[in-house]
């Protein structure tokens, strides 16, 4: 039976990390993320799982891919300066495949910029804030349910593909006190990482000709028995460094089509009154609050508005934002910052529909009425 | 009786990419031998490296084995650990990657006194890179970014490790392998944060820029420099100036380790 409850966002990050059988957090205090840490060093030790709060961002991301490697779900959780220190980290996540679930709560920068301030302006670094070529998935809740279910799906996404997965929040939905009532935990699907069926002898991490583009991992109960090598240089299917022109290619192009080729089960979106709308607009994250509000005043104005919300950001929901291109004849895009989804939007519909934007980079969130007054002004 | 090494070895790895003469193989080989004379299984074997000439370690061994980035050996080390407490945890690194870029991790994994054994070689260089100087290349000696001498201060590893809460530490070298593995094998059966600076011999990247190109010079100097703790304890300050007091510099048991202090805390949160 599921039970009302008064909840804030980082609380029901870290209850979903919980529930989704994460036993390994790591993080560093920071605002507006800190009651993540407050909450999963109480909860974790009852679980039997470990909390660390390490010396510093870089030492708690290195530790969460450290468990991962060691057979844990883990997490960590920060903010924009603490993620930028864990981009190196990140990184290897990608490249030694290890699932991972980085939480960042965004508030505004760059730099030290406005802590306790709500913000989207981390949507871009979460694409490409780690070097080299790669894959991510990142998931922007709006709610506080969804932040709750969100999290449950970027752990089972994480286990899946054996990737590092973002879930973007910021410092509204963190502090965002709220009645939730939480899914029953026997209703839950929970993903594990597939577990090797071959003897310890014969495994290999990076075995895909044998097992598939996404090969077996072992988890924390068969850690001990598969010894196996991992390194953060290029990798053959042994998990040993090569330089050969062909393997290097070969994997890193399945690295990125793991994720891009199962886009049916990444992607997530949601589409507000969009069936007769006929201007469109385009929002996510707790943004996508504000937009929802200004679509059900317009239309109470007889502007016959719609909304589209990715729920998964990246990858990016290319072939649908084509779509709306091609079937709109105006779009406004928004979100908190000077405009850095927009580059997705325009780049996906190529031309073919006139795009006004609604940006905001204040530390305060748009208002309904603002997307409001854009649609008078572009109608 | 003679250790088999090809139990401990990926044999199909060899030879070594290190260069010839190197002391990395030296330390790696006391390191081995010490794990034989414990008896302890590959199974139960974590070893997790940095990055540099000596990080490339892991690829040798068949344990557990994880090559990780610059300086951040001991987290992930530290959270194996703290994953799997019954598993022997080591971290393999040189100079650079533990006291540079890695030094923060370092001094907070012996504050905390967890139970990893922590293998410092120290060859006064970052090799892989060049030649850089570390903060252990020695004041008033040349490096490929000291081209004209070392102006740099150096850390005492031992003073380090034991100021930031270690509760073993020990300093031998490639010069004296049988004691450097006596030291590795306390160390690894110590319950607790053991450090072992373990001074080696970087012949190309150091010695030749020193006028030490010859490896069999260049440990005989590390030799000259290193003197024992007994006979270091009747020399003067002046006298002891440039040299490497070698030992078991610091040993306690009574700190408690820091899987022990979680594995409890777990206890009294199920208990409340």
């Amino acid at each position: 039976m599921s039970k009302a409850q008064i909840m804030n966002g980082n609380e029901l990050v870290s209850e979903a990390a919980i529930a989704a059988g994460c036993r390994f957090y790591a993080g560093y205090p920071i605002t507006p993320s800190s009651e993540i840490p407050e909450h999963l060093s109480k909860r974790m030790p009852e679980v039997g799982g470990v909390f660390m709060q390490f010396e510093d961002e870089i030492a708690s991301c290195m530790a969460a891919v450290g468990a991962s490697y060691a057979g844990y779900k883990s997490m960590t959780a920060s903010s924009g300066p603490g993620i930028s220190l864990k981009q190196e980290a990140i990184g290897l996540a990608c490249m030694m495949e290890l699932p991972l679930v980085v939480v960042n709560v965004m508030r505004g920068g760059p730099s030290t910029g406005l802590p306790t301030r709500v913000s989207q302006a981390d949507v871009m670094q979460a694409r490409w804030g780690t070097h080299g070529d790669h894959m991510i998935i990142a998931v922007a809740p709006e709610t506080l349910l969804e932040t709750y279910t969100e999290t449950i799906r970027a752990f089972n996404m994480a286990e899946k593909y054996r990737t590092p997965v973002y879930i973007l929040t910021d410092a509204v939905l963190a502090h965002l006190n709220g009645r939730v009532e939480l899914p029953d935990p026997s209703t839950l699907e929970i993903i594990d990482r597939t577990q090797p069926s071959v003897p310890p002898e014969e495994y290999n991490p990076y075995d895909v000709e044998r097992f598939g583009e996404v090969p077996p991992l072992p988890n924390k109960e068969k850690f001990h028995d598969y010894r196996f090598h991992m390194t953060g240089l290029n990798k053959d299917k042994t998990g040993f460094p090569t330089v050969n022109k062909e393997a290097v290619e070969a994997d890193e192009e399945r690295m990125i089509r793991k994720i891009t080729g199962n886009i049916k089960d990444i992607e997530s979106f949601e589409y507000y009154k969009m069936d007769d709308a006929q201007l469109a607009i385009f929002a996510y994250g707790t943004n996508a609050a504000a937009a929802r509000v200004a679509v059900d005043e317009a239309r109470e104005a007889g502007i016959k508005a719609g909304m589209f919300r990715p729920i998964t950001v990246w990858p990016f929901p290319e072939k649908q934002v084509a779509e709306i291109g091609k079937n709109f004849d105006k779009m406004i895009v928004t979100e908190i910052n000077l405009g850095q989804m927009l580059y997705e939007v325009e780049r996906a519909t190529k031309g073919s529909i006139e795009i006004s934007t609604v940006l905001q980079a204040a530390g305060v969130p748009i208002r309904p009425q603002q997307i409001l007054d854009k649609m008078k002004e572009v109608l | 009786m003679a250790t088999d090494y090809s139990k401990y070895l990926r044999m199909e790895k060899l030879p070594l990419y290190w260069c010839p003469g190197c002391g990395n193989g030296t330390i790696l080989k006391a390191m081995i031998t010490a794990i034989d004379e414990l008896g302890w299984q590959n199974d139960d074997i974590m070893m997790v490296s940095g990055i540099g000439c000596s990080s490339r370690a892991t690829g040798y061994v068949d344990f557990h084995t994880i090559h990780t980035l610059h300086g951040r050996a001991v987290p992930v080390a530290t959270a194996i650990k703290m994953c799997h407490p019954d598993m022997h945890v080591i971290v393999f690194s040189g100079d650079g990657d533990s006291t540079a870029i890695g030094g923060n991790h370092f001094i907070h994994a012996c504050r905390r006194n967890i139970d990893l054994t922590v293998i410092i070689v120290d060859n006064w260089i970052y090799g892989m890179t060049g030649g850089q100087y570390s903060p252990l290349t020695p004041t008033g000696t040349k490096a490929s970014t000291m081209p004209r001498g070392n102006i740099d201060p150096n850390f005492d590893i031992a003073e380090l490790a034991k100021g930031a809460g270690a509760t073993f530490v020990a300093r031998s070298s490639v010069a004296d392998p049988m004691i450097l593995k006596n030291y590795i094998k306390k160390g690894l059966s110590h319950k607790g944060m053991s450090v072992i600076d373990a001074l080696s011999n970087c012949h190309i990247q150091w010695g030749r820029r020193n006028k030490y190109g010859d490896p069999v010079k260049l440990v005989d100097l590390i030799k000259e420099k290193t003197v024992t703790k007994a006979k270091a304890a009747k020399m003067s300050e002046e006298e002891l100036k440039g040299k490497y007091v070698t030992g078991i510099l610091y040993e306690n048991t009574a700190k408690k380790e820091y899987t022990q202090a979680y594995k409890e805390l777990v206890e009294k949160a199920q208990n409340e």
